[in-house]
This record gives structure tokens, C-alpha cells and sequence, in this order.
């Protein structure tokens, strides 16, 4: 199969909007879902989320931050040319419920898996507010298009060089401490340390809290094994029991450890597509038999 | 020292005979051919049983042990055509071929065989894909062992006909040789949905399409073959002679839809209601890797065998390093593997084609009890595969940075015998002991995968979520038929082809006379 990409461009510095004709996928996406992508021919396959869908026009938007070789390979391709092969929608979608006031926290391209979330949220009546967050202003990404959903968008940078001065969790714990804002749920999704420290914040509130999470996967249809995160101490797999789960039972730091099972390899791929050919193998190999 | 035999079919492929004149005693290599005319070959129709008995069963050419276990190139290396012709020749020719029974499929063995010793190896094909729609793959995997060889009358005494060996020699002459001759039936007007491309799938595909049905296969990876591409190593049956069989499908007009995840992309009642398939056939396979639930799973370098050889099969990690796949897998100089199926064992020489030095297997039964073919555990010893039997993993133990370096284990002793009347394996305590090693796969089964089930309502699956069916594979569900591992567990290719084929001719029946 083929899917042609109807629409690309940059959202922000390495992170590119792909717009792809995937008509199967839009019929039944929902917010939560996410699709597996193999760019090439002996290519990867890697998790991406989608960031809206049409069942109109069948099209689907994902958004890519360039982290190594697969994805600088897909950010890449142009309007018109081909994705090899884009299964899904996978995974199990977010329960939207009625939570009152509910609190969306997206980092980086992780605010993509928000925008439909909210969406969602406001479907069935909720308040919703955004926090997103960036480096920088440059890296604040959906502000506009959250504003179609959110009753109040908070964008946050680290340096302070637009909206909140700070990082998410500092902005959040501000809404958890008015009660005017009656927190009822939180849903986030972003790098795991921000994950991490989101969880911490709500914990004390008792604030149910949702996290999308994005381990290694290969199949994403429950056939592997190798997306397995510990939730409440129990081994769970992120592409058919989740990618949400409850914050506040995830293990963070395992997750975040096992998202470096390939740090080596994915060098040596970055290093082949950049044509530096200076050979990593021997570092590789070192690693085995140094363990 | 062989010719062509004027007069063949013209399609260039030597027609000839062997005998066994000179053979008998003889070692292979040192054997010598003699070219029978036309009139010979009656007479050697007619070879006494005697003289039959006298050939010794014909050894599988192998690439060297030492040499194989760094390549992913292929074991066996086939018969060559004379060897075939006397293998073939072992065959007494029963008149009531036990060994029929043997095969889930019913090949007409006797039949398939005799023709291999005329020669006539356009009538052994026909026979063989009238019964068998992937010979080429059961030739390889089959456990014939304990099927048809098992039945086997000369296997009584001594060794049975390599029924197996045999079977793959014809279904490779014919990959090479034949066109498919296939003529399209008339059309039904009748669609049939199949979910999954693995061995039942591709089967009831084929045989629905010999009926006239029009077949669309869906397929969630992106290739199909099920566990034949993602989980069989290359070493074992290569990729390409499943491409070959699932190519001979669609020039039967099969049309294979892959990227399609049912229950995701579509659920079964939307197939039968807006995509307008009269029925549909399930054939997802078992899926879900089981993990032992010890301490330390969570550590880098731990695998489930699936992933393990998703990642070097599917994927094709092992070429990760020539810069031909962006996939990678994790080698290490120290693996071990738990499992005594044939899961285990593909694993674990997969390991040591990666560079493992040692590759160790253990398992918790005794040797005895292993699930996997006798080839698989005889090839893995040969390549210098450690097997501890008798031993259980307890706990996987990390380094200060989450990588695996050890395995710690538990020696075992068979206690009474238990359900499945195997010795229950019990510990012997304090015999606690670890295997260094930086990559642990884990290859002690699977279960059956609940996304498709969960989104068909009304589907009635056991208390282990597989799906139950009726004699002709149907399901709850009027009109959805399955087969294969997600109705039997984890079984055999052979046992999930035979499930397509019987839920074929179910379909038929019910697509035609609507029961
Ligand atoms: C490593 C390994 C080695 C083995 N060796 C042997 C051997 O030597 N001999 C032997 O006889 N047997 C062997 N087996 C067992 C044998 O492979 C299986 O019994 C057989 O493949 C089962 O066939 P199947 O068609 O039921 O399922 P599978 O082969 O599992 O195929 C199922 C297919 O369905 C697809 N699928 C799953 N879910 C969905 C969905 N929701 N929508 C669409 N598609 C879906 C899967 O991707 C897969 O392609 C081995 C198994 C393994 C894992
Ligand atoms: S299909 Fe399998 S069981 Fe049947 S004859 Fe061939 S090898 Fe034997
Ligand atoms: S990605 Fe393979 S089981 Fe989840």
C-alpha cells in the first residue's frame, strides 16, 4: 500500500504537519488513537499520533518531531509523495467523560495528541483548558487551533520568551490551587520527564490524570511485547491496553529507561543517514560485551 | 550420467529415472545412475518390495554446522533429483497409505510418491497442490515425525519414507518449473473476507478461490504470511518461497489488503454489513506473547521470542549493520533463551547467528518432552546450541543501568505426573544459580489476542479467549467461520491449513445453500 502525503510543511523547528490520504484510518479515528508508520521499504515501523482526521475527506494529520533517522527520513518527503505503508487507527481511544473542568497538558509534539482530545471534551460539555509548553516561542505549537476547543489556552516557555514563564507543571499547579477552577481531570501527553513531573504535581490533589504514553513499539497490535510499561506493577502493553493510562500507577522512570534500549543503533542509523561513515559498530560491540 | 529422455514434454526439464541397480549398498556420493527408457521405467514400477527395503533412507544435504550458524541462509539444501528418485523409491506403495492418515490435509503420499520415482514430477505436483496449498512451507515445517512419517510402515521397523524431504523437493521443482496452471472458475457473485494471512488464512484464500468466490485477504502487518515471515527464521523456510506461494494466490485472483487491523480499521459485523462480505474467515493467529512474571522483565536486553524474531525476520534486523534495514535488534555475546518449542529453538539459533557465544536453551521439562521438531533440536545441538534441561528461570537480574547481565536459574526434577500426564517439573531447592548473559528471550507461548474478539459482538470465545467453533470451523455467529491458532491454541501450520481447508468448503456450502 501506498499513502500520499496531500499536505507537509513545517509547524515549528523540526517538527513537521504531514497531512496523509488515509481514508480507512480517518473513518474511525478517534482521539487516542494512533497509527503505525513504515516510511520506506526496509524501513521502521514507529508509533506516530494523529493529530486530527476527516472520514470525509479521508484524510489524516500527523505530527513529526525529527528524533532520529525514521522521522528526519518522513519529515523529508514533500506534498505529493509516499508513505509505504500507514496501518492503524491503534489502540485503545481516550474515555471521554464528563469531568467538569478539564485540564489538557501537551509538550512538544505531544500537544498534538491533546488538540482532539479537547475537542472531545467539549463535546460533552466540559470546560477545557490548555497548558502547552515549548522551549521557546518558536516551539509552541496548536495555540491557535487548541483555542477552536479550549475555553483558555496557557502557552509556556522555558525561557520565557512567550506566555507563562516556566514549565507546564508550574502553570498547572496554579489552576490546582484556585478552587474556582475546580479540577476534575487531567489528561497530558508529552516527553516522559514532563510526564513524570505532571503526575507528581496532580498527585496530591487526588486529580485523576491521564497520560498518553509512547514507548518502543513494532507491530502495535499486541503481537510483541516490546511496548510493556508497569502500570499499578502490572505489565500492561501500551498498543492494545492503553497508550493511556492512569498517571499516577505508571512507571515513569521504567519507561524512560527503556526508551534507551536502542540509543547506540539509533546513532549509527543517524550517523549512516548524515553520510558520516565513520563506523559505530565497534562502539556497539563494545557495549555487548562490556555488560 | 543422466539424459534427458527424447520425447519429454518439451519443457526443458529432464525426465528420468533412477535405479537402484548399482545403489543399494552404496554412500551417497559413490552411487551410480543409470538412465531408464520409457519401458524400464514400468519395470521399475514394478521393483520388488525387497528390493526397495533395501535402500536406506536418503540423507538430507546440509550446509555445515559451523559454517550455518553464522549465515541466515537455509539448513537444508534439498534432495537433488536422483536422490529424490531413490528416496521415492523407498515407498512399499501400501494400498491403504497409513501414512494418509498422518496428514491433517490428506495428500494422496503413496500417490505424490510413486510419481517422484517415475519421474513424472508434473502429475506429483498436481497431486500434492490439489491437497496442499503451501507445500513448499509444510515440506519445511511440518512435523512429520509425528504425523505422516510417524505412520509410516517402514518407520515400524526402521526409517520411514522422508515424506517431508520429498514433498519440498516437488514443491521446489515446481516453483522453479511450472507456471501455475490455474483456470478461474465461474464467478459465484460471493465475497469472502479472511482476516490474517498466516497458513489458514492463505489456505481457506485458495481454496475459496478455486470455488469461484472473490477473496480479499486483510492483514495487519505489512507483508503478509503470519508467523511464516514474522516468526519462522529465513534459516528455516526463507522468506521468499512464501512469497512465492502468497504471489501463485494472487494470480489466483486473490486480492491481499495489508495495513488493515480487524477490529481496528474494521470491525467483522461492518465487513458483512457496509463492505458487503457473504463471510467472513478469522484466522488472526494466537499473538500475544506470554512473560514468565519474574523479577526483572522490564530490563533492557529482555525479550519476548515474537519480538525477538519480529525484529530480525519481519524487520530484518540482521541486516541492520550492512545499512539494509533501519530496524535494529540487540546482539550480545551471552544469550539465553527459555522454551523447548519450536519457538525456543528458532530463537535461540537466531542468537547465535547474531554472534552469541555461548547461546544457551533452557527449558524446564526434560529433553524428552520438547515441543519442537526433532530436526530443530538435532540442528541447534549440531551448531553448538547449549541445551540445559531440567532448568527454570527465576529472576532476571540488571546492571546499575537497567541492562540485563544475568539470569538467575533453578535446577528442576520431574515430581508426579501432572494434567497433561508430563512429571510436573519441581524445584530442587537452594540449587539457585545465574547465566551471565546480556540478551534473555522468553519463549514459553502465547495467548490469544483480544482485539478482534472484543469488537464482535456476539462471538463466543473459550475461558482463554479463543474462539469456539463447530465441526465446519463456524462460529457463534452466523456466516463468520475460524481457524487456525485463535481456535486451537497454538498449534501447528499444518493443523491451521487444514482449518482453512475445511472452513473453505463450509464456506462454500453455506454461501451456495445457505447452511
Ligand atoms: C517461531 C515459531 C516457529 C514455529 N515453527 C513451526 C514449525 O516448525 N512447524 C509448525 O507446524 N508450526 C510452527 N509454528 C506454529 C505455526 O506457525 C502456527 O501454528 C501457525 O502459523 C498458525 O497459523 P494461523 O494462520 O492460525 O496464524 P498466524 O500464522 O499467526 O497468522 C495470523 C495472521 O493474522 C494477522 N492478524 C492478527 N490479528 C489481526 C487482525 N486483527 N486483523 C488483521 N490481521 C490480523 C497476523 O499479523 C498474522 O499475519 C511456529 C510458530 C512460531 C511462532
Ligand atoms: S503436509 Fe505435512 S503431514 Fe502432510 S504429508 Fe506433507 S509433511 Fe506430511
Ligand atoms: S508494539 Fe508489539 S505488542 Fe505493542
Amino acid at each position: 500500500m501506498m499513502f500520499r502525503i496531500l499536505n507537509a510543511r513545517w509547524l515549528a523547528p523540526q517538527v513537521r504537519w504531514i497531512e496523509v490520504e488515509a481514508p480507512r484510518v480517518a473513518r474511525h479515528h478517534k482521539p487516542g488513537h494512533f497509527v503505525i508508520v513504515r516510511v520506506r521499504d526496509g524501513g521502521e515501523r514507529v508509533p506516530l499520533t494523529v493529530a486530527s482526521s476527516d472520514s470525509k475527506t479521508g484524510v489524516i494529520t500527523l505530527v513529526v518531531q525529527v528524533v532520529g533517522a525514521t522521522t528526519e527520513v518522513l519529515c523529508s518527503l514533500e506534498t505529493g509523495q509516499h508513505i509505504m505503508d500507514v496501518v492503524g487507527p491503534l489502540g485503545k481511544p481516550t474515555e471521554i467523560e464528563e469531568f467538569g473542568h478539564a485540564v489538557l497538558v501537551g509538550g512538544g509534539v505531544g500537544t498534538a495528541v491533546i488538540y482532539p482530545q479537547a475537542g472531545a471534551l467539549k463535546a460533552v460539555g466540559n470546560r477545557v483548558s490548555a497548558v502547552i509548553g515549548g522551549r521557546t516561542k518558536e516551539y509552541v505549537i496548536f495555540e491557535k487551533e487548541l483555542g477552536e476547543y479550549c475555553d483558555v489556552v496557557y502557552p509556556c516557555t522555558d525561557d520565557g520568551s512567550y506566555g507563562y514563564h516556566g514549565f507546564v507543571t508550574g502553570k498547572l499547579k496554579e489552576l490546582l490551587d484556585k478552587p474556582q477552577e475546580k479540577v476534575g481531570a487531567v489528561l497530558m501527553a508529552g516527553p516522559v520527564p514532563m510526564m513524570r513531573a505532571v503526575a507528581e504535581v496532580t498527585r496530591p490533589y487526588g486529580v485523576k490524570t491521564i497520560a498518553s504514553l509512547n514507548p518502543i513499539m513494532v507491530d502495535g497490535t499486541g503481537m510483541c511485547g516490546g511496548c510493556r510499561v508497569k502500570v499499578d506493577g502490572k505489565m500492561k502493553f501500551a498498543c492494545v491496553d492503553g497508550p493511556e493510562f492512569d498517571a499516577h500507577q505508571v512507571d515513569f522512570r521504567e519507561l524512560a529507561d527503556r526508551l534507551t534500549s536502542y540509543r547506540v543503533e539509533e546513532k549509527i542509523a543517524w550517523d549512516r543517514l548524515h553520510g558520516e561513515h565513520e563506523c559505530k559498530l565497534a562502539e556497539a560491540e563494545r557495549r555487548c560485551a562490556s555488560q | 550420467m543422466s539424459r534427458p529422455i527424447a520425447g519429454g514434454r518439451g519443457d526443458g526439464i529432464e525426465r528420468r529415472a533412477c535405479s537402484p541397480a548399482t545403489a543399494v549398498a552404496g554412500e551417497q556420493g559413490t552411487r551410480q545412475w543409470r538412465v531408464m527408457d520409457s519401458g524400464e521405467n514400468e519395470e521399475e514400477q514394478d521393483m520388488k518390495p525387497s528390493e526397495r527395503m533395501k535402500i536406506a533412507r536418503q540423507h538430507m544435504p546440509e550446509q555445515e554446522p559451523l559454517v550455518r550458524a553464522r549465515r541466515f541462509t537455509e539448513v537444508n539444501q534439498g534432495y537433488a533429483p536422483t536422490t529424490a528418485c531413490l528416496e521415492a523409491q523407498r515407498c512399499l506403495q501400501c494400498k491403504d497409505g497409513k501414512c494418509i492418515k498422518g496428514c491433517p490435509v490428506g495428500i494422496d503420499i503413496p500417490a505424490f510418491v510413486a510419481a517422484v520415482s517415475e519421474n513424472d514430477l508434473h502429475k506429483a505436483a498436481d497431486i500434492l497442490f490439489a491437497a496442499n496449498v503451501l507445500p513448499g512451507v509444510t515440506g519445511r515445517v511440518c512435523p512429520q515425525e509425528t504425523q505422516c512419517e510417524a505412520e509410516c510402515i517402514r518407520g515400524k521397523k526402521e526409517t520411514p519414507v522422508a515424506v517431508g524431504y520429498l514433498e519440498r523437493f516437488v514443491a521446489d521443482w515446481a516453483r522453479e518449473h511450472r507456471k501455475d496452471l490455474f483456470t478461474p472458475p465461474p464467478p459465484t457473485g460471493k465475497k469472502v473476507a479472511i482476516v490474517g494471512s498466516g497458513p489458514a488464512g492463505l489456505t481457506c484464500a485458495g481454496e475459496c478461490a478455486k470455488r469461484g468466490h472473490q477473496v480479499t485477504i486483510f492483514e495487519a502487518l505489512h507483508i503478509p504470511g503470519g508467523v511464516l515471515v514474522y516468526g519462522i527464521p529465513e534459516f528455516r523456510l526463507p522468506n521468499f518461497i512464501v512469497e512465492a506461494e502468497v504471489e501463485t494466490l494472487r494470480h489466483r485472483g486473490v486480492d491481499i489488503q495489508c495495513d488493515v487491523v480487524i477490529g481496528q480499521t474494521y470491525t467483522i459485523p461492518e465487513l458483512m454489513e457496509s463492505e458487503g462480505f457473504d463471510a467472513v474467515f478469522i484466522a488472526n493467529g494466537a499473538g500475544l506473547p506470554i512473560f514468565q512474571g519474574i523479577p526483572g522483565e522490564h530490563l533492557k536486553g529482555v525479550y519476548s521470542a515474537n519480538e525477538f524474531l519480529t525484529r530480525v525476520n519481519l524487520m530484518g534486523a540482521y541486516r541492520f549493520r550492512d545499512g539494509e534495514a533501519d530496524t535494529p535488534v540487540m546482539r550480545a555475546s551471552q544469550v539465553v533463551v527459555v522454551g523447548g518449542g519450536n519457538t525456543a529453538m528458532d530463537s535461540v539459533r537466531t542468537a547465535k547467528r547474531l554472534g552469541a557465544e555461548p547461546a544457551i536453551l533452557v527449558y524446564r521439562r526434560s529433553r524428552e518432552e520438547m515441543p519442537a521438531r526433532i530436526e530443530e533440536v538435532k540442528h541447534a545441538e549440531e551448531e553448538g546450541i547449549n541445551i540445559q534441561i531440567l532448568t527454570n528461570p527465576v529472576e532476571v537480574l540488571g546492571d546499575e543501568h537497567g541492562w540485563v547481565r544475568a539470569v538467575r536459574c533453578q535446577r528442576m526434577e520431574l515430581g508426579e505426573p501432572d494434567d497433561s500426564g508430563r512429571r510436573r517439573p519441581v524445584a530442587i531447592k537452594g540449587s539457585e544459580f545465574d547465566i551471565p548473559c546480556q540478551v534473555f528471550i522468553e519463549a514459553i507461548g502465547t495467548r490469544a489476542n483480544p482485539l478482534l474478539t472484543q469488537t464482535t459482538p456476539g462471538l463466543k470465545v473459550n475461558k482463554w479467549g479463543y474462539i469456539e467453533v463447530d465441526a465446519n470451523c463456524m462460529t457463534s455467529i452466523r456466516g463468520v467461520f475460524a481457524g487456525g491458532d485463535i481456535v486451537r491454541g497454538s498449534a501447528t501450520v499444518i493443523l491451521a491449513m487444514g482449518d482453512g481447508k475445511t472452513a473453505a468448503g463450509a464456506i462454500h456450502r453455506y454461501l451456495m445453500n445457505g447452511k
